[in-house]
């Protein structure tokens, strides 16, 4: 079963259609790349799988259960995790911090224990602290737990965005652009991550403008134009796609090939 | 002088306790809830009635009057906030004074117009040294601020709860994509902010043996302007704030008139929306819970 799959899902506002009756399914394990010309609505589809948007019509269905009747931190409970393209991590919380926030989901203890300090809670949140240092560690941050997460340079904050998200313990991972941005070792550095997310059992959806990042990283990719789907395949066939050189990579086809 | 600043001590510390709510719900829907003198007021009524009708004992009575409040802030916020989350904020403000003229009413048509006495409920010691004057009244006044606002500050910065208040008050959106389910911490917030509007209603209501359904107003304000001079948004600038208020009314009377009081409250309110307007400690990407 599809750890992600769409049905035919539309969405407008107004008299726009961002999407088109995409269907897409996104198989435990797998990397799929989404591309896709500016405006062709890929984070317009991220924010209806993580909820932020309902769809028009079609349906969204993770695990094979329905989303459309979930609020975004419902959704985020059952197992969907993101990034942004624009990082919005919590700049005035410290570094652990906004990773703890990310775990908190998966923890326990409610209002009542911590205001009465139960010891139960203590151990929880020592627990978590711990799984969250290892999470910083496995992301490759190496700072002060401690900083103010606004003063961490642009590439770290990605890392610690990527941190945040594995927290919550997703099985599938929607990473936005997480190469924009960022400079040639950089972007090495992410693509290495995100293989290494996807060996810890993790499954992936990566929206990327960087081509060569998506075509060697994704397992499969799909391509938007003008909200519809326009191919799918491995990252060579999709390559070779004339719809998708027409939309898309243009003459950049032969750089990326 | 040494008097003066007790004084201004204990006003202030009031003032703190108010303040705390404002900034706390500005700090995550970016609203004022102007509401919030007369939660205060039905926490005083609360309190009185479970103090002098149920003749339960003073810590009891403030309990019963913070949770009760609380429940009173949640609804409040259910029921004329939240179905305005997504509308213009003017409209959630315009509901906020709606809000405020209805609980004043309802207090008007359940407790009646007539002011309450509300003696406190044990024996208030003079300590005399020299000139100055202390009872033990305004130690415990002093003393239930200071404690509260220390248990604030712990559940703000220590615990999941008070992470998830950050989180919040930083981004929803995001937020919500954390797993933090924001409409519980909102309800939390309004609950927190109001307990404590609540004890401060106790407190003043015992202190000036009066309580009646338009007391929230005057409070209700000092506790805006405290939060405005602090820096609305900022825990830390809300304390702050409420002692710098209650020290400057209190000074000014000390060396004016007694009537000058409110008018310094609010010239200083003025003051720092002129000079000042994101307060003390209100930087404008500061700490917003």
């Amino acid at each position: 079963m599809p750890v992600l799959e769409l049905r035919e899902v539309s969405k407008s506002f107004g008299g726009i259609t961002a999407v088109r009756e995409v269907s897409l399914s996104v198989n435990p394990g797998d990397i799929l790349g989404l591309i896709g010309p500016n405006g062709a609505g890929k984070t317009t589809l991220f924010n209806l799988v993580t909820g932020i948007y309902s769809p028009s019509s079609g349906e969204i269905l993770l695990d094979g259960r329905n989303l459309a009747a979930l609020q975004p931190h419902q959704i985020t409970n059952s197992g969907l995790a993101r990034t942004f393209q624009n990082i919005r991590i919590f700049g005035q919380m410290s570094v652990l911090e906004n990773v703890m926030i990310g775990r908190h989901c998966r923890t326990r203890s409610g209002i009542l224990g911590a205001i009465l300090g139960m010891p139960g809670v203590k151990k929880e949140e020592k627990e978590t602290r711990e799984r969250c240092l290892e999470l910083l560690d496995f992301v490759g941050l190496d700072v002060d737990p401690d900083e103010k997460a606004s003063n961490l340079s642009y590439g770290q904050q990605r890392q610690l965005e990527i941190a945040r998200a594995l927290a919550t313990d997703p099985e599938l991972l929607l990473l936005d652009e997480p190469a924009a941005g960022m400079n040639l070792q950089e972007t090495k550095e992410i693509t290495s991550l995100i293989k290494r997310i996807r060996d810890a059992g993790k499954t992936i959806l990566l929206i990327e403008h960087d081509m060569r990042m998506v075509m060697g990283t994704a397992d499969r990719v799909a391509v938007l134009d003008h909200g519809t789907k326009i191919a799918e395949g491995s990252p060579k066939e999709v390559q070779r796609d004339p719809a998708v050189i027409k939309a898309y990579l243009g003459d950049e086809a032969n750089v990326v090939a | 002088m040494l008097q003066q600043v007790v004084n201004g001590l204990t006003l202030g510390s009031s003032y703190a306790l108010i303040a705390l709510g404002y900034t706390m719900v500005y700090g995550v829907l970016r609203l004022i809830n102007f509401a919030h003198g007369e939660i205060y007021m039905v926490g005083a009524f609360i309190g009185l009635t479970a103090s002098q009708i149920a003749g339960l004992p003073f810590a009891a009575a403030m309990v019963i009057a913070m949770a009760g409040a609380a429940v009173v802030g949640v609804v409040v916020e259910r029921i004329a906030y939240r179905p305005l989350r997504k509308a213009p904020r003017l409209a959630a403000l315009i509901s906020a004074i709606g809000m405020s003229i209805f609980l004043r009413n309802l207090a008007l048509a359940v407790m009646g117009p007539q002011t309450r006495a509300f003696p406190i409920p044990f024996e208030v010691k003079q300590f005399t040294t020299g000139r100055l004057r202390i009872s033990s009244f305004d130690v415990l006044i002093l003393l239930t601020s200071v404690g509260l606002m220390l248990g604030l500050h712990f559940l703000v910065h220590k615990t999941k709860i008070g992470k998830a208040m950050r989180a919040t008050a930083e981004d929803k959106e995001t937020a919500s994509l954390m797993g933090i389910s924001v409409n519980r911490v909102i309800a939390f917030t309004f609950a927190i902010g109001s307990a404590l509007a609540a004890s401060a209603g106790v407190l003043i209501g015992m202190n000036f043996n009066a309580v009646d359904p338009s007391m929230g107003m005057m409070p209700g304000l000092k506790g805006f302007t405290a939060a405005v001079l602090g820096g609305v948004g900022s825990i830390p600038g809300a304390m702050l704030g409420g002692i710098l208020l209650g020290m400057a009314e209190v000074m000014g009377v000390a060396l004016l008139k007694s009537e000058w009081r409110d008018a310094i409250a609010f010239g200083i309110l003025a003051l720092v929306l002129l000079v000042k307007p994101s307060g003390i400690l209100g930087r404008n990407l500061q700490e917003k819970v």
